[in-house]
């Protein structure tokens, strides 16, 4: 990979990053409705997948999917303002957080229902194989929603009729307050796989170059006609289920080991090492990521809130 | 049929297909069904159905017959038991340039896919401002008085109507079958199509042009001035053979066909009750929460002081529908009870 590619993976990265703090914020201060799910340290994930992808390829995703639609080229601006139900927002102000859609940027849809997402992504599938089309939809789905029927029963039809889909599990070793490893019976999700004839890939979820390489492998391998691949992508999400989940199923010293396998300090680390980063140019970009923050934050907060006359349409 | 309501439909194709005299032919409900999908297929490549057993065999009620051999499997795609993945497949499949037609062989099968119908189909458009159109046919077959028992015997219309986003259709005369599936697969939104099996092998007209209904439209099945009968699905053949009995009792009942309950086509029925003062709605669901319950109360918010008596209510009992004769004859509505409220409304 090329040098201003890995850049501009680091950039996401950091504004990924920096969006989801900038969410936490702007949540604890009462501006946001509702509840937010952040995926703070699972930014090797949405970055590594997305940049793998072209731009007309699609994805979906999940509750947890602002990193994912940074990823694939979602605007800021827009993106925030739906988070604070604005009317400039994405969706006009009628998804919020957790239903984010930008069609243009083949986003469609970061599905609010855990495991809703997969049915619908293979349905897109369909659609690309029905027209012929050379695309690819990469569907997002949390370790949670491989233990939904909805996950054996497009898999299984995915697979069947070799369908240009990439199912990518996001591990993150929790399903809302549930670990992980009490309610499944398996280590590696992506066994699962051998249940419909897929290749199944097991990766380092934090190694952002590592999702890329499984990503663009899967993505080549279904344009190519041969059907899907699951991945699992182990990572971590260093914040609760929602803002304000108390945590009760792990310790801090979980936590703090996973901090210090963090995503991004991996990788700008290593374009240290190989002398293609400098420690300033990095502080140089972690500024530019805060200061488009601000601008989407001025942007969202000055903007109205939709008009009350428009809530019935597109129904 | 009765030659007026043949009438209006003449009139009708004529309007829509603006030449000519419009020869009409004789068809079975499934016949008209299957001439619908084959002529939308011809008609427009983004057009593919899906669903189980719809391949080599043409469905389990022959619904699809000879399609596969004329389209070939891309068109005809027949998939596994996983109505979730069905559904999932047409609403994915809508939203990128194709128009799936999704058979669900049951109406009590679609249950399995009711997050994909509820909470993605039903809401994409909505929650994504308008970006997304999802121009997805999900047909199934209702009803009882086949024997067929609890779990393949439902009619639970109202659960879709009674949620946002999808269109539904129950449609009971093959023109009627025809011309709305041909409108519910051109339709840029989501429509349940919900046909019933007791009527596949009834005959009726269908016009040999191309003849498309609109939804919300509905059709007045036969004329009458003192007590309107409005019912849906195979209720309405009951509702026509109630008529001839009211008839020998000297009421002229006018028995009305809403054919789509997304779009609910209320002035039709207002208009109807202007004239007769009362009203009977039959339908097979449960009577408790059932269709019949929202037209009611439109009657009694609309229409309050043309009503020279309560509106009266048929339909089936609040039970899982029985496998024995003897019980589900029980449970569904029937002429009788159908007269019986008629007379009653009538104070007769």
């Amino acid at each position: 990979m090329k040098t201003p590619m890995k850049f501009e993976m680091l950039q996401t990265m950091l504004i990924v990053r920096a969006f989801e703090n900038r969410v936490k914020k702007l949540y604890m201060e009462g501006v946001i409705r509702g509840t937010v799910h952040l995926s703070t340290g699972m930014e090797g994930v949405s970055v590594g997948a997305c940049m793998a992808l072209r731009p007309d390829d699609y994805i979906t995703s999940t509750h947890r999917g602002h990193g994912h639609c940074i990823a694939k080229g979602v605007a800021l601006k827009p993106m925030l303002a739906e988070v604070l139900g604005r009317a400039t927002g994405l969706c006009g102000g009628r998804g919020g957080t957790m239903h984010l859609f930008d069609v243009p940027r083949g986003v469609m849809g970061t599905i609010g229902v855990v495991g809703g997402g997969i049915p619908v992504a293979t349905g897109i599938g369909v659609g690309i194989q029905q027209l012929g089309q050379s695309r690819v939809v990469l569907c997002f789905m949390g370790d949670g929603a491989t233990n939904q029927g909805a996950f054996h029963e497009a898999l299984n039809l995915g697979s069947t009729w070799k369908l240009p889909v990439l199912y990518l599990i996001e591990n993150n070793l929790v399903g809302d307050t549930t670990p992980l490893k009490e309610v499944v019976n398996i280590e590696d999700l992506a066994d699962r796989a051998g249940a419909y004839g897929i290749p199944g890939v097991v990766v380092d979820g934090n190694d952002v170059l590592a999702v890329h390489r499984a990503v663009e492998e899967a993505a080549s391998r279904a344009r190519g006609g041969e059907g899907p691949t699951l991945l699992e992508c182990k990572t971590y999400r260093w914040e609760g289920h929602h803002l304000g989940d108390p945590c009760v199923y792990r310790t801090r010293e979980e936590v703090d080991e996973w901090r210090r396998r963090c995503p991004i300090k991996r990788f700008a680390q290593a374009l240290i090492d190989d002398q293609s980063l400098t420690s300033e140019a990095l502080g140089a970009l972690e500024k530019e990521a805060e200061a488009r923050l601000d601008e989407a934050e001025e942007y969202a907060l000055g903007s109205p809130e939709p008009s009350p006359d428009t809530v019935l349409e597109y129904v | 049929m009765p030659s007026e309501a043949r009438n209006l439909r003449r009139i009708r194709c004529l309007n829509m297909s603006s030449e000519g005299n419009v020869t009409m032919k004789t068809v079975t409900y499934l016949e008209a069904m299957r001439e619908a999908m084959d002529e939308e297929l011809a008609r427009d490549e983004t057009v593919f159905l899906l669903g189980e057993d719809i391949g080599p065999q043409g469905g389990v009620f022959g619904s699809t017959r000879g399609l596969l051999e004329k389209y070939g499997p891309r068109r005809v795609r027949q998939t596994p038991i996983s109505e979730c993945a069905i559904i999932g497949a047409a609403c994915g499949a809508s939203l990128v340039g194709t128009r799936p037609v999704a058979e669900i062989m049951y109406f009590d099968f679609v249950a399995i896919g009711m997050d994909q119908i509820f909470s993605q189909v039903g809401k994409l458009r909505y929650m994504s401002n308008g970006q997304m159109t999802l121009p997805l046919v999900i047909r199934t077959q209702c009803g009882g008085g086949r024997g067929k028992g609890p779990q393949h015997s439902s009619s639970t219309e109202a659960w879709f109507v009674h949620s946002p986003g999808i269109k539904v259709a129950m449609p009971s005369t093959p023109g009627d079958v025809k011309g709305l599936l041909k409108t519910a697969i051109r339709d840029d939104a989501p429509v349940l199509f919900i046909e019933n099996s007791f009527l596949y092998n009834t005959k009726g007209e269908v016009s040999e042009e191309e003849c498309l209904i609109p939804f919300g439209q509905a059709d007045v099945k036969r004329e009458g001035t003192d007590v309107t009968i409005v019912a849906t699905s195979a209720m309405v053949q009951l509702a026509l053979v109630a008529a001839e009995s009211l008839k020998e009792l000297d009421i002229s009942a006018e028995v009305i066909d809403p054919r789509t309950l997304v779009p609910l086509d209320m002035d039709t029925i207002l208009r109807s009750v202007a004239k007769t003062n009362r009203a009977v709605i039959v339908h097979e669901a449960f009577t408790r929460c059932g269709v019949g319950a929202e037209i009611a109360a439109r009657l009694m918010e609309e229409a309050y002081d043309d009503l020279d008596a309560p509106v009266a209510r048929v339909g089936g009992l609040e039970v899982p529908m029985p496998f024995a004769q003897s019980l589900e004859e029980q449970v569904m509505p029937s002429v009788t009870k159908i007269v019986k409220q008629a007379r009653a409304v009538c104070y007769r």
